[in-house]
């Protein structure tokens, strides 16, 4: 495994094996149609997890039974027995203190492209949207404090890991399927350990509905890897070379920081569906997940920071500071990518010294062969082994380059345009209010115009509408309140994971560098003697 | 029935004109001619009367500063300054040439000598070299190679071929090659004798500048013509197995030095690029009172240390590399090619004795005198040089081996100071980052 895993997925007591998913459907397929192919596959056609213990038949969710699926799983966590007041928060309020626009315009708002057919994912989780809304706002001055407490600590008491990838299938229908192992002390888990399989679409997914639920409020939601089509396509047809394993080292890297930062967020730690991804058995199959491509995600990053360039605010004292601070991001946007060519050009530069070592190497070998001189036929082989050995060296610590350096460049580059659009989110729901500003203007003067005109029947509605506009916005201005401090929160605690972040990664790349150097001086040391004993 | 060998062994390399001012000197010079600088065709008594040669001849025309130098040049002498403290230190620019100081010990101790060299200069010692007296068999010896001319805004070409000799800085390894070159024949028992070397280092003077007729020494025209006598089958075991590895060797050693520029080459360029990313690095600081983002500049202010020192190792690291191994490297190989020339010298000699047999054997009765004089001739001359060559032999397979030996210790000493020295500077720069934002 690469540097970046550096914990060992926690053994697993009483492991809940579930076989895999079974759904044929394209995993990374960046065309417009969704394959819904719902076979049921036969579970004996799939894989054994090597940890076999105790297979349970696998609940095999078909797309209609999602709705009752989700509610079952409700259901589940509620038997559980391992209550915490956040859960029984969950249900006990159904009250909508925001009023809930229908999906698709919530789909919009949250930037994702959307498409039509995508009714099934998004109808699902309105009752959990609701739901999770009110708790994440009613409980929030909870989990306020509880934040206040989780700050303090290093990890919060929360491990999980992305490990084993493993090819499920054949061909253009195959998938990598990656274990994600949780060690936990929170008490909201069932057990303390489990691990459950979840393939590339499953994060996709999870994206997307953490998108759709907390987007709204100003949430950085980390983003998750990207998608890959030429890389998947070289693993499903079973190219058994090194760029696919790099390629699926580099996924399974990805993944994992990915997981590791929604767990470190103290909101959405507490949403259910990151409790379902790391828990349960089986995840109903994500969809419309071919939307968030790479270059889909860039366009949806590249009209965020335009909108938000062709709005204005009034000045005062905290836009100062958004406005600052959005532009700092704008600016250590570039800084970073900068960063990120020149760590690449490293990256391909210490690969060719790899290869330049090992051609040395052999063309050293041959010299030493050919040498009459036992004692210096001896030091040149010892040489052409040295040399050798350096470039392993040289190999792994390309591979530190990238997979510590490069990707944490890259997971920041993304995560900026996260904050981006937080930002951006921030600036609609001004936007929203202003608009209703004007709209309940709008409305007063119609009943002005009304009054004087004298048609009572007509006011009568006129004076409703004012009304409910101005409940509205009442409502936005509180919203815009609300989302101006989440996302003043959010950015702080962003900056502070950022250098946390770093600093640990530069740790990391610092020991295998030194590591790396110790090596290369007992080398050295080994071969000065054979030198010496030439005669 | 006669072969022209002459002719046929004439290439274009080292041409000169052999207009010397008295046929003392045109009788010193008339044994060598050939493909490189030796004619290796005809018997020495059919070069008497230069005159009737007109334009198959290499002439070697000099310049005088002193006449006196002149005829004391090929007389036999013996150095007075010590070979080992022969150095080349430093190369200075002189318009579009580059000028050497010499600087050698007096043997007596009392002093030392400062000359400054051009390239030219060494090609002139060169010559003196192979036009020496006659020396029985001189073609047996392996006459230590001299770097080719370095040539300054030169295209990547003409600069590749000189490899590892025009890296590093100021000509620094060019410097050390030649230093190595006049050491080398300094400490060569019959070419120390040769006065042109005292001359050459000791005379405030510049020796008597050659005028190159016909460019540079051409490999390839050599080439091209070893093609046919080089696989020409030895009468000696020990000179075909010899022949038959120096001919591996060679490839060998300059495959083996090629490759290894290559890899120096990507060593700085990834000095380079860590020097870019350090600088990127800065380029994030902000001077910025926030307590977040002071944190993250600091992050970025102490990477950048980091990829600094990263940079500083692999500079490091090329620099070890080109002065030891590379330059070790590149000897051996030209050594080779030396080695290799006296051996193709030795079989053309070889080609011309087996000849004049054949003459000899089908010779009418009337040349039969004439025919078994060039034999004998040509055996005598062959024994020779197989003598020297044996002896040559022997002692460039231990110099070499000697050279290689401290070229390999001195290159693992360097990497392994270097390589501690960056250890414990990376374990320091650990210790920083970990401590910091605590």
């Amino acid at each position: 495994m690469a540097a970046s895993s550096p914990r060992n997925p926690p053994p697993l007591r009483g492991a809940e094996n579930q076989d895999p998913l079974s759904e044929m459907a394209d995993e990374d397929s960046d065309e417009g149609e969704d394959i819904f192919v719902g076979n049921s596959n036969p579970v004996a056609e799939s894989f054994q997890p090597d940890t076999a213990n105790g297979e349970e038949p696998a609940d095999l969710f078909s797309e209609e039974e999602t709705s009752t699926a989700v509610n079952s799983s409700i259901t589940t966590f509620k038997s559980n027995g391992v209550h915490s007041d956040n859960e029984n928060d969950l249900f006990a309020e159904v009250s909508v203190e925001l009023s809930m626009e229908n999906p698709s315009t919530t789909a919009k708002t949250s930037g994702a492209e959307f498409t039509p057919s995508l009714t099934l994912s998004a109808t699902q989780p309105r009752s959990m949207e609701q739901v999770g809304y009110n708790r994440t706002s009613a409980t929030q001055p909870r989990s306020m404090e509880q934040l206040e407490e989780e700050k303090d600590e290093d990890s919060f008491d929360m491990d999980v890991a992305v490990t084993n990838p493993e090819k499920i299938g054949d061909g253009m229908n195959a998938y990598m399927a990656y274990k994600v192992s949780t060690r936990t002390t929170l008490p909201m888990f069932r057990n303390r350990t489990f691990s459950v399989w979840r393939r590339f679409s499953d994060f996709l997914g999870l994206y997307e509905k953490l998108s759709v639920k907390h987007s709204l409020n100003g949430c950085i939601i980390p983003p998750p890897p990207e998608k890959s089509v030429v890389g998947m396509t070289k693993v499903k047809v079973g190219k058994e070379d090194s760029s696919s394993a790099d390629f699926v080292e580099r996924r399974r890297a990805a993944l994992e920081r990915y997981l590791q930062r929604v767990v470190c967020h103290p909101s959405l730690l507490q949403d259910p569906d990151v409790r379902e991804f790391l828990e349960r058995d089986e995840l109903p199959r994500a969809v419309g997940t071919h939307t968030l491509s790479g270059a889909g995600f860039l366009k949806m990053i590249n009209r965020a920071s335009d909108a938000v360039s062709k709005m204005t605010i009034k000045i005062s004292y905290s836009d100062a500071w958004f406005d600052n601070k959005l532009q700092e991001v704008e600016s250590e946007d570039l800084q970073l990518r900068k960063l990120h060519a020149v760590v690449d050009s490293l990256v391909n530069h210490r690969k060719e010294l790899c290869g330049n070592t090992a051609v040395f190497a052999k063309s050293m070998a041959m010299l030493g062969n050919s040498e009459d001189n036992t004692a210096l036929s001896r030091a040149l082989s010892q040489l052409a082994e040295v040399e050798d050995k350096m470039e392993t060296l040289h190999q792994e610590q390309a591979a530190s380059d990238f997979f510590i350096l490069a990707e944490l460049l890259a997971d920041y580059i993304r995560l900026l345009g996260a904050v981006r659009g937080c930002f951006e989110q921030r600036m609609k729901t001004w936007q929203r209010w202003q608009e209703a500003q004007s709209t309940l203007q709008k409305k007063r003067e119609v009943e002005a115009k009304l009054l004087w005109a004298n048609k009572p029947d007509k006011l009568q509605q006129a004076k409703e509408e004012i009304t409910e506009w101005e409940g509205k916005v009442t409502q936005y201005e509180r919203d815009f309140d609300r989302i101006s401090v989440t996302v003043r929160k959010e950015f702080l605690r962003f900056e502070k994971e950022k250098s946390k972040d770093f600093k640990s990664q530069i740790v990391k790349y610092l020991e295998s560098l030194l590591q790396s150097q110790q090596r290369l001086v007992m080398f050295w040391e080994a071969f000065l003697p054979e030198a010496k004993a030439i005669a | 029935m006669d072969e022209d060998l002459f002719l046929e062994d004439v290439g274009d390399s080292w041409s000169f004109q052999l207009g010397g001012e008295d046929e003392d000197d045109l009788h010193e010079y008339q044994a060598f001619l050939g493909s490189s600088f030796f004619d290796l065709s005809g018997d020495p008594f059919s070069q008497m009367g230069l005159g009737d040669h007109e334009g198959k001849q290499f002439c070697w025309k000099k310049t005088h500063t002193d006449s006196s130098a002149e005829e004391e040049e090929a007389r036999e002498g013996s150095l007075s300054v010590s070979a080992q403290t022969i150095r080349v230190t430093e190369a200075v620019r002189d318009g579009d040439a580059l000028t050497f100081i010499v600087i050698s010990q007096k043997l007596s101790g009392s002093g030392e000598y400062h000359v400054a060299r051009t390239h030219e200069d060494f090609q002139w010692l060169q010559q003196c070299l192979f036009s020496q007296e006659v020396v029985p068999g001189i073609l047996g010896v392996i006459f230590p190679p001299l770097p080719a001319k370095p040539q300054l805004n030169a295209p990547t070409k003409v600069l590749k071929q000189l490899g590892f000799l025009a890296m590093g800085e100021d000509w620094r390894m060019y410097c050390m090659a030649l230093e190595t070159y006049l050491q080398q024949v300094a400490a060569h028992t019959t070419l120390s004798k040769n006065k042109c070397l005292e001359n050459f280092l000791t005379s405030s003077e510049p020796p008597g500048r050659q005028r190159v007729r016909k460019g540079i020494f051409n490999r390839l025209s050599q080439a091209m013509e070893g093609m046919r006598k080089e696989g020409h089958k030895d009468v000696d075991d020990f000179f075909q197995t010899e022949r038959d590895n120096n001919l591996t060797l060679t490839g060998c050693s300059k495959s083996a030095t090629e490759r290894f520029i290559d890899v120096v080459l990507t060593e700085q360029k990834l000095a380079v690029a860590c020097g870019h990313f350090s600088t990127a690095l800065h380029l994030c600081v902000e001077q910025e009172e926030d307590s977040a983002v002071l944190a993250f500049s600091k992050i970025c202010v102490k990477l950048s240390e980091v990829i600094d020192s990263i940079k500083r190792n692999f500079e490091s690291v090329a620099e070890n590399n080109l002065s030891t191994l590379g330059l070790g490297l590149d000897l051996e190989s030209r050594c080779q090619e030396a080695e290799k020339e006296m051996l193709y010298r030795r079989t053309c000699k070889l080609v011309v004795l087996e000849t004049a047999s054949r003459n000899a054997e089908r010779a009418k009765p009337v040349k039969t005198a004439a025919m078994d004089e060039l034999k004998v001739a040509a055996e005598k001359e062959f024994d020779h040089v197989s003598g020297v060559a044996k002896q040559e032999i022997a002692r460039f397979h231990s110099t070499r081996v000697e050279l290689l030996r401290q070229a390999l210790i001195l290159w693992c000493e360097k990497q392994l100071e270097t390589a501690r020295d960056t250890s414990f500077r990376y374990s320091e720069h650990l210790q920083a980052f970990k401590g910091l934002g605590e």
